[in-house]
């Protein structure tokens, strides 16, 4: 079975790309300091959590509450190879023992720790950013959804698992770095992180990587491994009873979730200089999930302006009413359970993009009643029990094979 | 490890570290049956519930204080004031909680999840507020103070007694109003087939209201339990509330007697190993030996045999 990329790309889509792309590539950098353009990096690295998010949590209805977890383990496995550049013995010459980073030496330790002697190597690194945390997702995956534990108490224990990380990394300080984390980064192969003009590079970078995410989750999206996960959210014994093994794509799609997050978490140490458990544990943790439920959690488009959004107002919010900000925060999270389930992306397609296809009239009037048609009948078919929807869902994606 | 130490110190250090681990699952108990009341019996994934144990804590700091200030002949008995107003308090914003926001999220477990870590977030900055980011604790009566010598090398702690006691009372009490009284009988009717039991007369959102707002009021008392063996912040409830779920759900989320049961394992594991490891390390282990119980047993210690 072969998709055309017309198919996967159909042109709707093409379009949120290009405004993707122009509002990230050209718009921000023109308009913004290097400063502020190096927050928008920083906040497009969460985006890749949520993007993973709207995959795992949007179509396969898997709510991990530990995307922290690996993005601590992306950004950590960058952080320990910066860290051993800034460390070189020249650089560490006043050191009881110099060669080490220097948290180890304030902890007594004298020699280098086995699991950090690999990473003296960048190609290990960059493997180790993607395998270590999707192997451990892997793992996790197949020990709980072979043993078809999923909803709350996936959540639960997912969020356990980063609970448990934390506490790790904040106890073992000789080998992490403790509280404070992996700081003090400077260079990535004698090319120093720090100037203006790498942090210019790095956000493209940034942007390079994040659309290549985005290709692959659109990939995802549109092929019928999409509508599988779809089906198996809204009525997962029927996929079960079609023929399909539903813990084998539940486990890919958690394992997409989590080298998503590594590949954000290995940006984010590279673009803000250090790493540490603030961002792996629950807090963090949840608070990727909101970006991708303000953003809409079915889009994957919105989990990005929702990645922005959110970030952009907890930055204004902090700096001007920090005491306010978990209030609103606080409120977000209700309203956006209550009120709006599917996020911006929802009203967008409700008000925002009617009165675009009105204005432009880019389609011919016929599409646009067959559109019109086509969305009645789709809240129609809402109100029915969800029974069938997912009936013809996999009848659909039986009629593929 | 263990060399160090001679034979009868070793058993001392396990009946005191024994101790202070009934006193962890003392609390551990209050704040998990107020869970699993909610989590086991309705299926609400409450993130809140720290923040609610933090109110009835709040709520004896200030009942401590008043007293003190109005009433110090009264001062020994404040305690039993202070765990009613705090019961009554969580109780009824439970109830408007579940009224406000958890009665439209029945059919989306996950969702609740999200709602009320919102609300936890709101209360926490409320509680900043009002009482300051700082820890506060509360002075304890001269009768809860000092510590009771069973032997010469173990003592025991007067207001641990107090807390298992209290704990005792309460665990009994919810026994008592599950599986005994007319109302327990209604909840479980509407936990095992909801629409048979509205059928049948039973006022099935009155129940659902009265039960959230009981699990929160325990949680309440949990609170005020709480601050006799340590301070109270902002974000205490916060600490607690990871390992609160583990117990529920490693007991099996609809067993009572599983939720003790697991909140004793781990409060003791934990406690034990705290004195020859460092404190991290030992919950690090604790954690790790529960998520992977979890992992081969997902239904938990005690799992209720029902069809569904």
């Amino acid at each position: 079975m072969m998709h055309s990329l017309k198919q996967i790309f159909p042109r709707n889509d093409v379009i949120a790309f290009a405004i993707l792309a122009v509002i990230l590539a050209v718009v921000f950098p023109l308009t913004m300091d290097i400063f502020r353009l190096n927050l928008v990096g920083k906040y497009l690295t969460y985006a890749f959590v949520a993007l993973g998010l709207v995959l795992c949590w949007g179509y396969g209805g898997i709510l991990s509450l530990g995307q922290g977890i690996f993005f601590g383990l992306g950004g950590y496995c960058m952080a320990m190879f910066l860290k051993l550049e800034a460390s070189s013995p020249e650089n560490t010459a006043i050191q009881s023992t110099p060669g080490i980073p220097d948290f180890m030496d304030w902890n007594q330790l004298t020699e280098l720790p086995w699991f950090w002697e690999p990473f003296h190597s960048l190609p290990f690194t960059l493997f180790a950013v993607i395998a270590v945390p999707t192997v451990f997702a892997f793992f996790i995956g197949v020990a709980m959804f072979k043993r078809r534990v999923g909803g709350v108490y996936f959540a639960i224990i997912t969020q356990a698992i980063a609970a448990i990380l934390t506490i790790l990394i904040i106890g073992q300080q000789g080998y992490t770095g403790g509280v404070n984390g992996i700081t003090d980064l400077r260079t990535f192969l004698g090319w120093d992180i720090r100037t203006d003009s790498a942090k210019y590079l790095l956000y493209f970078v940034n942007l390079v990587l994040l659309f290549v995410c985005l290709a692959i989750a659109q990939f995802v999206r549109k092929n019928k491994l999409g509508r599988i996960l779809v089906a198996m959210r809204v009525r997962e014994e029927r996929v079960r009873f079609s023929g399909y093994d539903v813990s084998n794509f539940k486990i890919f799609v958690f394992c997409i979730g989590a080298m998503f997050s590594a590949i954000g978490g290995a940006m984010f140490t590279l673009q803000v200089g250090f790493m540490s458990p603030t961002f792996v544990g629950i807090v963090p943790s949840i608070e990727m999930v909101i970006l991708c439920a303000v953003g809409g959690r079915l889009s994957i488009f919105g989990a990005i302006y929702g990645a922005l959004l959110v970030n952009f107002a907890k930055t204004s919010f902090s700096e001007t009413f920090p005491e306010l900000w978990l209030f609103a925060m606080g409120a977000l999270f209700i309203s956006v359970v209550l009120f709006f389930p599917n996020g911006l992306a929802s009203l967008y397609q409700q008000y925002v993009l009617p009165w675009v296809q009105a204005k432009f009239k880019r389609q011919p009037k016929a599409i646009a009643t067959e559109q019109k048609a086509k969305t009645e009948v789709k809240s129609a078919s809402q109100k029915t029990d969800d029974d069938d929807d997912s009936a013809s869902l996999i009848a659909g994606a039986r009629y593929e094979n | 490890m263990f060399a160090d130490y001679s034979a009868s110190e070793l058993t001392a250090i396990f009946a005191m570290q024994g101790f202070a681990g009934l006193i962890l699952f003392s609390v551990l108990v209050l704040m998990a049956l107020g869970l699993a009341i909610i989590f086991g019996q309705m299926g609400v994934i409450n993130m809140a519930h720290g923040e609610f144990m933090i109110l009835g804590a709040y709520i004896t700091y200030l009942t401590s204080n008043i007293f003190a200030e109005y009433m110090p002949s009264l001062f020994v008995g404040y305690f039993f004031v202070a765990m009613i107003l705090a019961f009554g308090v969580t109780f009824l914003l439970g109830m408007a909680v579940e009224w406000g926001l958890i009665r439209f999220l029945y059919k989306r477990p996950l969702d609740t999840l999200l709602a009320t870590w919102g609300l936890s977030l709101i209360l926490q900055q409320l509680y900043r507020t009002i009482f300051g980011a700082r820890e506060v604790g509360v002075s304890l009566p001269d009768w809860m103070m000092g510590s009771y010598a069973l032997t010469d090398i173990i003592e025991v702690p007067i207001n641990g007694i107090f807390v298992m006691v209290l704990t005792l009372v309460i665990a009994l009490s919810v026994y008592w109003l599950m599986y005994k009284s007319g109302w327990g009988r209604q909840v479980r009717a509407v936990v095992q087939n909801r629409p048979m039991a509205s059928a049948v007369g039973i006022n099935t959102e009155k129940v659902d209201r009265i039960t959230f707002g009981l699990g929160c009021g325990i949680a309440g008392i949990a609170g005020s339990a709480f601050t006799m063996i340590g301070s109270t912040g902002p974000t205490s409830g916060q600490l607690y509330i990871v390992d609160t779920f583990l117990v529920v759900v490693f007991g099996g989320a609809q067993s009572l007697l599983g939720t003790i049961a697991s909140a004793f394992s781990i409060s003791q594991a934990q406690s034990t190993m705290e004195f020859f490891l460092s404190g991290s390390m030992a919950k690090v282990l604790t954690l790790l030996f529960v998520v992977g119980i979890l992992m081969l047993r997902p239904q938990g210690l005690f799992a209720m045999k029902i069809r569904h």
